[in-house]
Protein backbone atom coordinates (compact mmCIF):
# COMPACT_ATOMS: atom_id res chain seq x y z
CA UNK A 1 0.00 0.00 0.00
CA UNK A 2 1.28 3.15 -1.25
CA UNK A 3 2.04 5.82 1.47
CA UNK A 4 0.78 9.02 1.99
CA UNK A 5 5.12 10.40 1.10
CA UNK A 6 5.76 8.12 -1.78
CA UNK A 7 3.86 8.35 -5.13
CA UNK A 8 3.10 5.46 -7.40
CA UNK A 9 6.31 5.54 -9.12
CA UNK A 10 8.48 5.58 -6.11
CA UNK A 11 6.73 2.69 -4.43
CA UNK A 12 7.08 0.66 -7.00
CA UNK A 13 10.71 1.94 -7.97
CA UNK A 14 11.55 0.83 -3.84
CA UNK A 15 9.94 -2.70 -4.47
CA UNK A 16 12.25 -3.52 -7.22
CA UNK A 17 15.13 -1.88 -5.86
CA UNK A 18 17.56 -4.68 -4.10
CA UNK A 19 19.49 -4.43 -1.05
CA UNK A 20 22.83 -3.28 -2.44
CA UNK A 21 26.02 -3.74 -0.73
CA UNK A 22 29.25 -2.07 -2.80
CA UNK A 23 32.10 0.32 -2.72
CA UNK A 24 31.24 4.00 -3.45
CA UNK A 25 34.24 5.80 -4.97
CA UNK A 26 36.69 8.51 -3.05
CA UNK A 27 34.58 12.60 -3.67
CA UNK A 28 30.96 10.57 -4.49
CA UNK A 29 28.13 12.42 -3.35
CA UNK A 30 25.93 10.59 -1.85
CA UNK A 31 21.79 10.76 -1.77
CA UNK A 32 21.76 13.01 1.52
CA UNK A 33 24.14 15.30 0.40
CA UNK A 34 27.35 13.57 1.91
CA UNK A 35 30.71 13.53 0.14
CA UNK A 36 32.75 10.97 0.73
CA UNK A 37 36.40 11.54 1.64
CA UNK A 38 37.57 7.91 0.24
CA UNK A 39 36.09 5.05 -1.40
CA UNK A 40 33.72 3.12 1.09
CA UNK A 41 32.25 -0.06 1.24
CA UNK A 42 28.35 0.57 2.48
CA UNK A 43 24.69 -0.34 1.74
CA UNK A 44 23.49 1.33 -1.08
CA UNK A 45 20.28 4.51 0.03
CA UNK A 46 18.85 4.87 -3.69
CA UNK A 47 18.71 2.68 -7.17
CA UNK A 48 21.48 5.52 -8.32
CA UNK A 49 23.87 4.52 -5.80
CA UNK A 50 23.48 1.08 -6.28
CA UNK A 51 23.87 1.99 -10.01
CA UNK A 52 27.12 3.92 -9.56
CA UNK A 53 28.45 1.00 -7.63
CA UNK A 54 29.12 -0.65 -10.70
CA UNK A 55 29.73 -4.49 -10.95
CA UNK A 56 31.54 -4.40 -7.14
CA UNK A 57 28.01 -4.62 -5.55
CA UNK A 58 26.12 -7.76 -4.06
CA UNK A 59 22.57 -7.92 -3.64
CA UNK A 60 22.14 -9.17 0.00
CA UNK A 61 18.73 -9.58 -0.04
CA UNK A 62 18.63 -11.97 -3.09
CA UNK A 63 21.68 -13.86 -1.74
CA UNK A 64 19.79 -14.29 1.55
CA UNK A 65 16.89 -15.32 0.10
CA UNK A 66 18.71 -17.79 -2.89
CA UNK A 67 21.14 -19.33 -0.27
CA UNK A 68 18.19 -19.45 2.39
CA UNK A 69 15.71 -21.09 0.48
CA UNK A 70 18.75 -23.41 -1.64
CA UNK A 71 19.49 -24.61 2.24
CA UNK A 72 16.13 -25.14 3.60
CA UNK A 73 15.80 -27.39 0.57
CA UNK A 74 19.17 -29.39 1.25
CA UNK A 75 17.78 -29.34 5.10
CA UNK A 76 13.93 -30.56 4.17
CA UNK A 77 15.36 -33.37 1.59
CA UNK A 78 18.77 -34.14 4.00
CA UNK A 79 16.46 -34.90 6.76
CA UNK A 80 14.48 -37.32 4.73
CA UNK A 81 16.91 -38.67 2.68
CA UNK A 82 18.52 -39.99 6.04
CA UNK A 83 15.44 -41.14 7.12
CA UNK A 84 14.11 -42.87 4.56
CA UNK A 85 13.38 -46.36 4.91
CA UNK A 86 12.37 -49.05 2.43
CA UNK A 87 8.92 -49.68 4.08
CA UNK A 88 5.64 -47.94 3.44
CA UNK A 89 6.48 -44.73 2.75
CA UNK A 90 4.50 -42.29 4.88
CA UNK A 91 3.96 -38.25 5.45
CA UNK A 92 6.64 -36.15 4.12
CA UNK A 93 9.22 -38.91 2.52
CA UNK A 94 6.23 -40.03 0.77
CA UNK A 95 6.15 -36.07 -0.98
CA UNK A 96 9.55 -36.12 -1.19
CA UNK A 97 9.61 -39.30 -2.91
CA UNK A 98 7.38 -38.58 -5.55
CA UNK A 99 9.57 -35.18 -6.46
CA UNK A 100 12.20 -37.50 -6.80
CA UNK A 101 10.41 -39.80 -8.85
CA UNK A 102 8.60 -36.80 -11.22
CA UNK A 103 12.35 -35.90 -11.67
CA UNK A 104 13.90 -39.29 -12.01
CA UNK A 105 11.85 -40.02 -14.96
CA UNK A 106 11.80 -36.81 -16.61
CA UNK A 107 15.32 -36.73 -17.33
CA UNK A 108 15.45 -39.92 -17.97
CA UNK A 109 13.01 -39.10 -20.75
CA UNK A 110 15.06 -36.09 -21.85
CA UNK A 111 18.80 -36.82 -20.42
CA UNK A 112 20.16 -40.40 -22.48
CA UNK A 113 23.65 -40.43 -21.63
CA UNK A 114 24.83 -41.47 -18.11
CA UNK A 115 25.88 -38.65 -15.93
CA UNK A 116 25.58 -38.76 -12.30
CA UNK A 117 25.19 -35.24 -12.00
CA UNK A 118 22.46 -34.35 -14.13
CA UNK A 119 19.69 -35.96 -11.98
CA UNK A 120 20.66 -34.30 -8.80
CA UNK A 121 21.23 -30.88 -10.36
CA UNK A 122 17.54 -31.18 -11.90
CA UNK A 123 16.32 -31.72 -8.80
CA UNK A 124 18.34 -29.05 -6.90
CA UNK A 125 17.05 -26.29 -9.71
CA UNK A 126 13.70 -27.53 -9.71
CA UNK A 127 13.05 -27.35 -6.04
CA UNK A 128 15.42 -24.22 -5.62
CA UNK A 129 13.41 -22.17 -8.31
CA UNK A 130 10.22 -23.40 -7.56
CA UNK A 131 10.79 -21.97 -3.53
CA UNK A 132 12.49 -18.84 -4.84
CA UNK A 133 9.47 -18.46 -7.21
CA UNK A 134 7.20 -18.79 -4.22
CA UNK A 135 8.73 -16.02 -1.90
CA UNK A 136 6.34 -14.22 -4.73
CA UNK A 137 3.40 -15.45 -3.56
CA UNK A 138 3.82 -13.59 0.17
CA UNK A 139 2.10 -10.04 -0.54
CA UNK A 140 4.25 -8.01 -1.43
CA UNK A 141 4.72 -5.34 1.34
CA UNK A 142 5.11 -7.85 4.38
CA UNK A 143 8.46 -8.89 4.04
CA UNK A 144 9.90 -5.24 3.06
CA UNK A 145 8.07 -3.74 5.82
CA UNK A 146 9.20 -5.75 8.48
CA UNK A 147 12.78 -5.69 7.26
CA UNK A 148 12.82 -2.10 7.06
CA UNK A 149 10.84 -1.11 10.36
CA UNK A 150 12.84 -3.37 11.98
CA UNK A 151 16.17 -2.16 10.61
CA UNK A 152 15.74 1.18 11.28
CA UNK A 153 14.67 0.45 14.83
CA UNK A 154 17.80 -1.04 15.48
CA UNK A 155 20.21 0.78 13.56
CA UNK A 156 18.09 4.32 13.03
CA UNK A 157 18.44 4.02 9.45
CA UNK A 158 15.58 5.84 7.39
CA UNK A 159 13.00 2.87 6.66
CA UNK A 160 12.80 4.76 3.04
CA UNK A 161 16.54 4.14 2.63
CA UNK A 162 16.13 0.31 3.37
CA UNK A 163 15.63 -1.93 0.56
CA UNK A 164 14.40 -5.22 0.32
CA UNK A 165 13.06 -7.87 -2.23
CA UNK A 166 12.34 -10.56 -1.30
CA UNK A 167 12.02 -12.85 -4.34
CA UNK A 168 15.87 -13.74 -5.95
CA UNK A 169 14.19 -14.77 -9.37
CA UNK A 170 13.22 -11.29 -9.76
CA UNK A 171 17.01 -10.36 -9.88
CA UNK A 172 18.31 -10.33 -13.18
CA UNK A 173 21.58 -11.49 -11.41
CA UNK A 174 20.02 -14.40 -9.77
CA UNK A 175 18.75 -16.04 -12.77
CA UNK A 176 21.53 -15.49 -15.09
CA UNK A 177 23.93 -16.88 -12.36
CA UNK A 178 22.57 -19.72 -12.40
CA UNK A 179 22.50 -19.64 -16.27
CA UNK A 180 25.87 -18.99 -16.33
CA UNK A 181 26.47 -21.80 -14.16
CA UNK A 182 24.61 -24.44 -16.29
CA UNK A 183 26.65 -22.70 -19.38
CA UNK A 184 29.82 -23.36 -17.63
CA UNK A 185 29.02 -27.25 -17.31
CA UNK A 186 27.39 -27.01 -21.05
CA UNK A 187 31.14 -26.16 -22.11
CA UNK A 188 32.90 -28.29 -19.59
CA UNK A 189 30.88 -31.32 -20.87
CA UNK A 190 30.91 -30.57 -24.22
CA UNK A 191 35.15 -30.33 -24.06
CA UNK A 192 34.73 -33.52 -21.72
CA UNK A 193 32.48 -35.52 -23.78
CA UNK A 194 33.82 -34.87 -27.42
CA UNK A 195 37.36 -33.31 -26.49
CA UNK A 196 38.47 -29.75 -27.30
CA UNK A 197 39.00 -30.30 -30.52
CA UNK A 198 35.78 -31.92 -30.90
CA UNK A 199 34.20 -28.95 -29.58
CA UNK A 200 35.90 -26.77 -31.70
CA UNK A 201 34.72 -28.67 -34.58
CA UNK A 202 31.23 -28.65 -34.04
CA UNK A 203 31.26 -24.52 -33.84
CA UNK A 204 33.11 -24.37 -37.05
CA UNK A 205 32.07 -27.15 -39.09
CA UNK A 206 28.46 -26.82 -38.46
CA UNK A 207 25.79 -26.31 -40.08
CA UNK A 208 27.38 -25.87 -43.30
CA UNK A 209 29.55 -28.78 -44.25
CA UNK A 210 30.65 -29.97 -47.91
CA UNK A 211 33.28 -32.41 -47.04
CA UNK A 212 36.14 -30.33 -49.18
CA UNK A 213 38.53 -28.89 -47.44
CA UNK A 214 39.32 -26.10 -49.74
CA UNK A 215 35.53 -25.09 -49.59
CA UNK A 216 35.67 -25.75 -45.26
CA UNK A 217 37.81 -23.55 -44.73
CA UNK A 218 35.65 -20.50 -46.48
CA UNK A 219 32.55 -21.30 -44.12
CA UNK A 220 34.01 -21.27 -40.65
CA UNK A 221 33.98 -18.23 -40.34
CA UNK A 222 30.02 -17.85 -40.81
CA UNK A 223 29.80 -21.43 -39.27
CA UNK A 224 31.29 -20.03 -36.08
CA UNK A 225 29.22 -16.87 -35.83
CA UNK A 226 26.17 -18.97 -36.27
CA UNK A 227 26.92 -21.81 -33.62
CA UNK A 228 28.28 -19.37 -31.50
CA UNK A 229 25.08 -17.28 -31.64
CA UNK A 230 22.96 -20.40 -30.49
CA UNK A 231 25.32 -21.42 -27.51
CA UNK A 232 25.54 -18.02 -25.99
CA UNK A 233 21.71 -17.70 -26.73
CA UNK A 234 20.92 -20.91 -24.45
CA UNK A 235 21.83 -19.68 -21.30
CA UNK A 236 21.01 -15.95 -21.87
CA UNK A 237 17.38 -17.37 -23.02
CA UNK A 238 17.30 -19.86 -19.94
CA UNK A 239 18.08 -16.61 -17.49
CA UNK A 240 15.89 -14.29 -18.87
CA UNK A 241 13.03 -16.70 -19.34
CA UNK A 242 12.97 -17.27 -15.84
CA UNK A 243 13.54 -13.19 -14.77
CA UNK A 244 10.92 -12.24 -17.46
CA UNK A 245 8.29 -14.53 -15.85
CA UNK A 246 8.82 -13.78 -12.51
CA UNK A 247 9.94 -10.23 -12.37
CA UNK A 248 6.48 -9.81 -14.59
CA UNK A 249 4.47 -11.46 -12.02
CA UNK A 250 5.60 -9.44 -9.43
CA UNK A 251 5.40 -6.08 -10.92
CA UNK A 252 1.67 -7.02 -11.26
CA UNK A 253 1.46 -8.06 -7.87
CA UNK A 254 2.93 -4.52 -7.03
CA UNK A 255 0.51 -2.94 -9.40
CA UNK A 256 -2.30 -4.32 -7.67
CA UNK A 257 -0.86 -3.67 -3.83
CA UNK A 258 -1.17 -0.08 -5.39
CA UNK A 259 -5.22 -0.32 -5.88
CA UNK A 260 -5.74 -1.36 -2.68
CA UNK A 261 -5.25 2.09 -1.63
CA UNK A 262 -7.54 3.20 -3.72
CA UNK A 263 -10.85 3.92 -1.77
CA UNK A 264 -13.29 0.77 -0.54
CA UNK A 265 -13.72 -0.22 -3.84
CA UNK A 266 -10.46 -0.52 -5.07
CA UNK A 267 -9.51 -2.46 -1.88
CA UNK A 268 -12.28 -5.23 -2.63
CA UNK A 269 -11.45 -5.14 -6.82
CA UNK A 270 -7.47 -5.60 -6.10
CA UNK A 271 -8.84 -8.22 -2.96
CA UNK A 272 -9.79 -10.23 -6.08
CA UNK A 273 -7.29 -9.06 -8.58
CA UNK A 274 -4.82 -10.62 -6.09
CA UNK A 275 -6.49 -13.36 -5.26
CA UNK A 276 -6.81 -14.11 -8.89
CA UNK A 277 -3.19 -13.42 -10.08
CA UNK A 278 -1.87 -15.78 -6.98
CA UNK A 279 -3.68 -18.53 -7.80
CA UNK A 280 -2.83 -18.07 -11.82
CA UNK A 281 0.62 -17.44 -10.64
CA UNK A 282 0.81 -21.13 -8.74
CA UNK A 283 0.72 -22.52 -12.16
CA UNK A 284 3.92 -19.96 -13.41
CA UNK A 285 6.13 -20.85 -10.85
CA UNK A 286 5.84 -23.87 -10.84
CA UNK A 287 5.60 -24.02 -14.79
CA UNK A 288 8.59 -21.82 -14.78
CA UNK A 289 10.58 -23.99 -12.16
CA UNK A 290 10.12 -26.78 -14.34
CA UNK A 291 10.91 -25.44 -17.72
CA UNK A 292 14.55 -24.57 -15.94
CA UNK A 293 15.18 -27.42 -14.98
CA UNK A 294 14.11 -29.50 -18.31
CA UNK A 295 16.19 -26.65 -20.74
CA UNK A 296 18.72 -27.21 -18.03
CA UNK A 297 18.84 -31.44 -18.90
CA UNK A 298 18.15 -30.51 -22.45
CA UNK A 299 21.28 -28.27 -22.94
CA UNK A 300 23.64 -31.13 -20.46
CA UNK A 301 22.02 -33.14 -22.92
CA UNK A 302 22.85 -31.36 -26.16
CA UNK A 303 26.04 -31.16 -24.14
CA UNK A 304 27.02 -35.18 -24.28
CA UNK A 305 25.92 -35.64 -27.65
CA UNK A 306 28.74 -37.04 -30.32
CA UNK A 307 29.12 -35.37 -33.20
CA UNK A 308 26.92 -37.68 -35.45
CA UNK A 309 23.92 -37.26 -32.90
CA UNK A 310 24.57 -33.79 -32.93
CA UNK A 311 23.97 -33.76 -37.21
CA UNK A 312 20.82 -34.85 -36.80
CA UNK A 313 20.01 -32.84 -34.77
CA UNK A 314 20.15 -29.44 -37.18
CA UNK B 1 18.67 -3.54 -12.78
CA UNK B 2 22.31 -3.73 -12.51
CA UNK B 3 24.47 -6.47 -13.03
CA UNK B 4 27.01 -7.39 -10.53
CA UNK B 5 28.65 -9.69 -7.68
CA UNK B 6 25.54 -11.42 -7.36
CA UNK B 7 25.68 -12.87 -10.55
CA UNK B 8 29.04 -14.69 -9.67
CA UNK B 9 27.87 -15.25 -6.13
CA UNK B 10 24.66 -17.15 -7.35
CA UNK B 11 26.92 -19.52 -9.59
CA UNK B 12 29.07 -20.15 -6.88
CA UNK B 13 25.43 -21.49 -4.35
CA UNK B 14 24.15 -22.89 -7.08
CA UNK B 15 27.21 -25.36 -7.97
CA UNK B 16 27.78 -25.77 -4.04
CA UNK B 17 23.62 -26.94 -3.56
CA UNK B 18 24.57 -29.05 -6.49
CA UNK B 19 27.24 -30.76 -5.33
CA UNK B 20 25.07 -31.33 -2.05
CA UNK B 21 21.98 -32.77 -3.79
CA UNK B 22 24.21 -35.16 -5.31
CA UNK B 23 26.45 -36.02 -2.95
CA UNK B 24 23.96 -36.34 0.29
CA UNK B 25 20.36 -36.28 -0.98
CA UNK B 26 19.96 -37.86 -4.63
CA UNK B 27 21.76 -41.35 -4.50
CA UNK B 28 20.16 -41.99 -0.70
CA UNK B 29 16.36 -41.26 -1.96
CA UNK B 30 16.74 -42.97 -5.19
CA UNK B 31 18.88 -45.84 -3.31
CA UNK B 32 15.48 -46.17 -0.79
CA UNK B 33 13.03 -46.21 -3.98
CA UNK B 34 14.72 -48.49 -6.25
CA UNK B 35 15.14 -51.01 -3.15
CA UNK B 36 11.85 -51.00 -2.11
CA UNK B 37 10.67 -51.15 -6.21
CA UNK B 38 12.94 -54.81 -6.14
CA UNK B 39 11.49 -55.37 -2.61
CA UNK B 40 8.16 -55.02 -4.15
CA UNK B 41 8.80 -56.67 -7.37
CA UNK B 42 10.11 -59.79 -5.15
CA UNK B 43 7.27 -59.82 -3.35
CA UNK B 44 4.98 -59.79 -5.69
CA UNK B 45 6.65 -62.58 -7.80
CA UNK B 46 6.89 -64.72 -4.61
CA UNK B 47 3.35 -64.82 -4.14
CA UNK B 48 3.01 -65.77 -7.68
CA UNK B 49 5.17 -68.73 -7.31
CA UNK B 50 3.11 -69.51 -4.09
CA UNK B 51 0.16 -69.13 -6.04
CA UNK B 52 1.74 -71.61 -8.47
CA UNK B 53 3.56 -73.90 -6.00
CA UNK B 54 -0.41 -74.10 -4.41
CA UNK B 55 -1.96 -74.65 -8.35
CA UNK B 56 0.96 -77.45 -8.61
CA UNK B 57 0.43 -79.00 -4.97
CA UNK B 58 -3.39 -79.04 -5.43
CA UNK B 59 -2.85 -81.11 -8.88
CA UNK B 60 -0.34 -83.37 -7.31
CA UNK B 61 -2.23 -83.96 -4.33
CA UNK B 62 -5.66 -84.86 -6.32
CA UNK B 63 -3.19 -87.26 -8.56
CA UNK B 64 -2.09 -89.14 -5.16
CA UNK B 65 -5.55 -89.68 -4.22
CA UNK B 66 -6.72 -90.63 -7.40
CA UNK B 67 -3.79 -93.03 -7.34
CA UNK B 68 -4.89 -94.13 -4.02
CA UNK B 69 -8.08 -95.45 -5.26
CA UNK B 70 -6.68 -97.11 -7.60
CA UNK B 71 -4.08 -99.25 -5.54
CA UNK B 72 -7.12 -99.75 -3.02
CA UNK B 73 -9.28 -101.16 -5.70
CA UNK B 74 -6.35 -102.88 -7.40
CA UNK B 75 -5.32 -104.77 -3.95
CA UNK B 76 -9.18 -105.27 -3.28
CA UNK B 77 -9.80 -106.97 -6.66
CA UNK B 78 -6.34 -108.96 -5.77
CA UNK B 79 -7.60 -109.98 -2.46
CA UNK B 80 -11.11 -111.22 -3.99
CA UNK B 81 -9.21 -113.16 -6.49
CA UNK B 82 -7.17 -114.42 -4.03
CA UNK B 83 -9.76 -115.52 -1.69
CA UNK B 84 -11.44 -117.62 -4.42
CA UNK B 85 -8.32 -118.88 -5.43
CA UNK B 86 -7.68 -120.06 -1.79
CA UNK B 87 -11.43 -121.60 -1.71
CA UNK B 88 -10.94 -123.25 -4.80
CA UNK B 89 -7.32 -124.52 -3.55
CA UNK B 90 -8.96 -125.77 -0.30
CA UNK B 91 -12.31 -127.29 -2.53
CA UNK B 92 -9.29 -129.09 -3.95
CA UNK B 93 -7.39 -130.34 -1.20
CA UNK B 94 -10.35 -131.24 0.51
CA UNK B 95 -11.97 -133.65 -2.52
CA UNK B 96 -8.44 -135.36 -2.57
CA UNK B 97 -8.29 -135.96 0.77
CA UNK B 98 -11.34 -137.36 0.41
CA UNK B 99 -10.57 -139.39 -2.24
CA UNK B 100 -7.53 -140.66 -0.79
CA UNK B 101 -9.55 -141.50 2.48
CA UNK B 102 -12.43 -143.42 0.73
CA UNK B 103 -9.43 -145.02 -1.24
CA UNK B 104 -7.49 -146.52 1.38
CA UNK B 105 -11.27 -147.22 3.47
CA UNK B 106 -12.05 -149.05 0.87
CA UNK B 107 -8.67 -151.12 0.60
CA UNK B 108 -8.93 -152.08 4.26
CA UNK B 109 -12.33 -153.41 3.72
CA UNK B 110 -11.49 -155.82 0.94
CA UNK B 111 -8.35 -156.67 3.23
CA UNK B 112 -11.24 -157.28 6.28
CA UNK B 113 -13.11 -159.33 3.02
CA UNK B 114 -9.84 -161.44 2.11
CA UNK B 115 -9.17 -162.10 5.70
CA UNK B 116 -12.45 -163.11 6.47
CA UNK B 117 -12.98 -165.27 3.77
CA UNK B 118 -9.46 -166.86 4.13
CA UNK B 119 -10.71 -167.60 8.26
CA UNK B 120 -14.17 -168.59 7.09
CA UNK B 121 -12.49 -170.73 4.34
CA UNK B 122 -10.07 -172.58 7.22
CA UNK B 123 -13.14 -172.74 9.01
CA UNK B 124 -15.52 -174.44 6.39
CA UNK B 125 -12.64 -176.87 5.87
CA UNK B 126 -12.79 -178.05 9.48
CA UNK B 127 -16.58 -177.95 9.87
CA UNK B 128 -17.32 -179.88 6.52
CA UNK B 129 -14.67 -182.63 7.46
CA UNK B 130 -16.13 -182.70 11.37
CA UNK B 131 -19.66 -182.82 10.16
CA UNK B 132 -18.99 -185.51 7.37
CA UNK B 133 -16.97 -187.25 9.81
CA UNK B 134 -20.30 -187.30 12.45
CA UNK B 135 -22.07 -188.29 9.17
CA UNK B 136 -20.19 -191.08 7.78
CA UNK B 137 -19.38 -192.08 11.35
CA UNK B 138 -16.47 -193.78 10.58
CA UNK B 139 -13.74 -195.33 8.45
CA UNK B 140 -13.43 -192.59 6.55
CA UNK B 141 -9.80 -191.43 5.39
CA UNK B 142 -9.48 -188.02 6.70
CA UNK B 143 -6.43 -187.20 4.60
CA UNK B 144 -8.41 -188.31 1.46
CA UNK B 145 -10.97 -186.42 2.01
CA UNK B 146 -9.69 -183.39 3.76
CA UNK B 147 -8.09 -182.72 0.12
CA UNK B 148 -11.43 -182.81 -1.28
CA UNK B 149 -12.90 -180.70 1.11
CA UNK B 150 -10.18 -178.01 0.58
CA UNK B 151 -10.93 -178.17 -3.36
CA UNK B 152 -14.88 -177.20 -2.01
CA UNK B 153 -13.61 -174.81 0.00
CA UNK B 154 -11.29 -172.58 -2.03
CA UNK B 155 -14.72 -173.30 -4.92
CA UNK B 156 -16.34 -171.27 -2.40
Amino acid sequence: MAGESQTATSYIQHHLQNLAYGKLPAGYTRTDGTVLNESTWTIAHSPKEAADMGFWAIHLDSMFWSIGLGMLFCWLFYRAARKASTGVPTGFQSFVELIVGFIDSTVKDVFLHRNKMVAPMALTIFVWVFLMNLMDLVPVDWLPLAFAHGTSALTGADPHHVYFKVVPTTDLNITLGMALAVFALMIFFSVKEKGLLGFVKELTLHPFHTGKWFIDIFLIPFNFLLEAVALIAKPISLGLRLFGNLYAGEMIFILIAIVFGVGVLGFIGAGFLQMGWAIFHILVITLQAFVFMVLTTVYMGMAHDVEDEHKTDH
Amino acid sequence: MNINLTLIGQSITFFAFVWFCMKFVWPALLGVMQEREQKIAAGLEGAERAQKDLELAQKRAGEQLREAKEQAAEIIDGANKRAIQIVDEAKEAARAEGDRLKAAAEAEIAQEVNRAKEQLRAKVSTLAIAGAEKILAKNIDAAAHSEMIDKLAAEL
